[in-house]
């Protein structure tokens, strides 16, 4: 092509018009530094929409949303609406700390709300600490962590064994196999649960991890029959759960006699495999769908109708409700030109709210949550019978397996034993 | 002893599955070049078929077969002749088209099926497990392993002793040549790729009932196919046949005597030093090509 004066013109002409649409934008930007600008208030929603986790972390995406729209329609936080901006980190932890890079920098998301994974939370801390942002994170992990960035209100390892185990050596005996997905989550769990059973003389007869997605037990439904324990205590995620409890069954394996006692499995699995296999198998979480409270009826019947009636609410995507509660109640304490998220941080700290599983608490030493656990039996309608619940609410203690470890306010702190 | 002999049955119930969702890859591999990626989406689409008779029409999982095989296969079809005949000859072309069709169909399902897992129902009568010589064995996967040997026969009556099939063989072997005998050469293609696909899609709604149904479950079949193919030869039913089973009694033992995530380890090693040393395959049919 033959570049003469005039198409020249034209170029410069054209690459001027868009200049000049966009050059405001830049001029405007230190409108934009405060995070409360025009009556609203930017959150980040990070929960993959595709990819492995995708089944799950939508049913946290819709939580979360569920709870932004209901503040909203409420009159909002101090009057500002809640701005969500939802991305997509499509189940893989590197793009997770891209998305979470662009919600903290480039749309100053006052505070992000997401993660299922141990996996994507240790990949977007980085960009929080780093950037000093703020991460609400609702999924039970395995303890072992004290960021300064993040809350978590999710259950840590003692809040979700120190009574379950007692209970399931008290009612089915003292043999114990161990049975986990092969990451960080289960070993730190089996670690707590080898401790515990540990002090009550009881004994583990194996200990095994599988690939995550693994789908053939045929040989480790084998070694359970070979061992006979009485109890086996299950930490496998995803649809391998489906799968195990499907090829349990199948195999002809009674849950009166040799129970599944799970710390993952909910009614989102139980949903996949059908009643039939999850039924007689215990799990122990701080939340069930069939929790008996008015605060729980109305989380059930909002979701469903915001969602669709088929769907179901589990012990991971209430706390994805109602921390974005608690993050309210934290920012309802500060004056707009104060709000960021240090200041929601120690804002947070102490914040009290009746969630559908009960009245929660955020511990403002280790910035964990205060639960109600309870041990539920799955039934062949899918949803889990209540047969225990702690009296009062039990104390997050991320590092209940390391005495010498303790999470403050101010960071991790090693102390002499 | 009776431990073993369970062993040995799981190893066959794993060994047939891993046959049924192979069979199909190595029909449309083995006669048309054609490296389908979309191999273990097709499979989805089956389980996802079934799961949709059942929950809207009350279909019970056996009598669905027939229809998933035909819809599946009408998906491959219709691909097949829109997309994957303008790719004949160019097979990392295919490789990537192929590839994006699964991610295409993939995404297809989530949007219009949701992303959850889906449940699809076992048929009662096949829920509890049978004693067999004083072992208990899963009486769904004794129909599994019926259903592939029952496949397995159609499939090689099909290649070997059909009128379809000779055409077939012609055509693998030469398609020029075979078209100046007036073989309909893009026919051929068509039917055998439809026919590979509804495999998959057999595959996939026989799965379905003991694993669980999601739009990415497709993922890992598709390894585990190309893993038996690769073992097994390109072009040779029986290799095909003879490494699956290898395969499931491999991955068994290794994950009885260790753990399934070393079995796992182990079995592509094998996989991995075999092809170093054979790269086609443990059974070759000799084959001229033109």
């Amino acid at each position: 092509m033959r570049t003469d004066r005039r198409s020249l013109l034209k170029v410069a002409l054209a690459a001027g018009a868009a200049g000049g649409t966009s050059f405001p934008h830049i001029w405007n930007r230190n409108a934009d530094l405060a995070y409360a600008a025009k009556g609203e208030l930017k959150v980040g929603v990070l929960y993959s929409l595709t990819g492995t986790t995708a089944i799950i972390e939508s049913s946290l995406n819709h939580a979360t949303l569920l709870a932004i729209e209901e503040i909203n329609a409420a009159g909002g936080v101090n009057g500002m609406k809640l701005v969500p901006v939802v991305e997509d980190p499509e189940s893989d932890p590197a793009t997770f700390a891209q998305k979470a890079r662009k919600l903290v920098l480039s749309d100053k998301c006052v505070s992000v709300f997401g993660s299922y994974t141990s996996a994507s939370r240790k990949a977007v801390l980085p960009v929080f600490e780093k950037y000093k942002g703020l991460y609400w994170y609702p999924t039970l992990y395995e303890g072992r962590e004290c960021s300064q960035n993040v809350i978590y209100t999710g259950a840590v390892p003692n809040q979700q064994q120190k009574d379950f185990i007692p209970w399931l050596v008290r009612n089915f005996g003292k043999k114990f196999y161990l049975i986990g997905s092969n990451y960080i989550y289960p070993k730190e769990e089996n670690n707590v649960c080898k401790i515990l059973l540990n002090q009550l003389g009881g004994e583990v007869v194996g200990e095994e991890y599988v690939p995550l997605g693994h789908s053939e037990f045929g040989s480790v439904i084998q070694k359970f029959k070979d061992t006979q324990p009485n109890v086996i205590f299950s930490t496998v995620v995803g649809d391998s759960v489906v799968a195990l409890h499907r090829q349990y069954k199948a195999a002809g394996l009674d849950p009166a006699k040799m129970p599944m006692a799970s710390l993952t499995t909910s009614e989102e699995e139980i949903a996949a495999m059908g009643g039939d296999f999850a039924a007689g198998h215990f799990t122990s979480a701080p939340y069930f769908m069939s929790t008996d409270t008015p605060e729980n009826h109305k989380f059930v019947e909002a979701f469903q109708k915001r969602w669709g009636k088929d769907k179901v609410t589990h012990f991971v995507s209430e706390p994805a409700y109602f921390q974005v509660y608690l993050f309210k109640q934290a920012v309802e304490k500060l004056s707009a030109d104060n709000i960021a998220p240090e200041t929601i941080r120690k804002a947070a700290w102490g914040q009290e709210f009746r969630a559908p599983e009960g009245l929660v608490k955020i511990d403002p030493e280790n910035a964990h949550t205060y639960l109600w656990p309870k041990i539920g039996q799955a039934q062949a309608n899918g949803q889990f019978k209540i047969i225990e619940q702690v009296k009062e609410w039990v104390q997050p203690s991320p590092y209940w397996a390391y005495p010498g470890e303790v999470c403050t306010p101010s960071g991790l702190v090693e102390k002499k034993v | 002893m009776v431990e073993a002999f369970n062993q040995i049955l799981n190893g066959l119930s794993i060994a047939s599955i891993l046959l049924l969702v192979s069979l199909g890859l190595a029909i449309i591999y083995g006669s048309m070049g054609v490296i389908n990626l979309a191999h273990g989406d097709f499979l989805m689409l089956g389980a996802y078929a079934v799961w949709f008779l059942q929950s809207t029409f009350g279909i019970g999982l056996l009598p669905c077969l027939g229809l998933v095989f035909v819809i599946v296969g009408l998906v491959g079809w219709a691909i097949e002749r829109t997309l994957i005949r303008h790719l004949y000859g160019r097979p990392l072309d295919t490789l990537l088209a192929t590839w994006g069709i699964g991610i295409i169909l993939q995404q297809a399902i989530r949007l219009s099926a949701g992303a959850e897992l889906r449940y699809v129902k076992m048929p009662d009568y096949l829920i509890n497990p049978i004693n067999l010589f004083g072992t208990d064995i899963s009486a769904y996967r004794l129909m599994i392993f019926g259903v592939t040997l029952a496949l397995l026969v159609a499939t090689y009556l099909l290649i070997f002793r059909s009128n379809f099939g000779m055409r077939l063989r012609a055509v693998t072997q030469n398609a020029e040549i075979s078209r100046c005998f007036g073989i309909n050469v893009s026919q051929v293609y068509a039917l055998t790729f439809a026919y590979g696909a509804g495999l998959a899609g057999l595959a996939g709604a026989l799965v379905s009932p003991l694993k669980s149904v999601s739009p990415d479950m497709g993922t890992g079949y598709v390894v585990d196919a190309f893993l038996v193919v690769v073992m097994g030869g390109v072009q040779s039913l029986f290799g095909t046949v003879a490494s699956a089973g290898m395969l499931g009694q491999l991955s068994t033992w290794f994950a009885f005597v260790s753990n399934d995530t070393l079995a796992r380890a182990l079995v592509f090693s094998l996989v991995l030093v075999m092809i170093r040393f054979r790269p086609q395959g443990l059974f070759v049919t000799q084959v001229r090509r033109g």
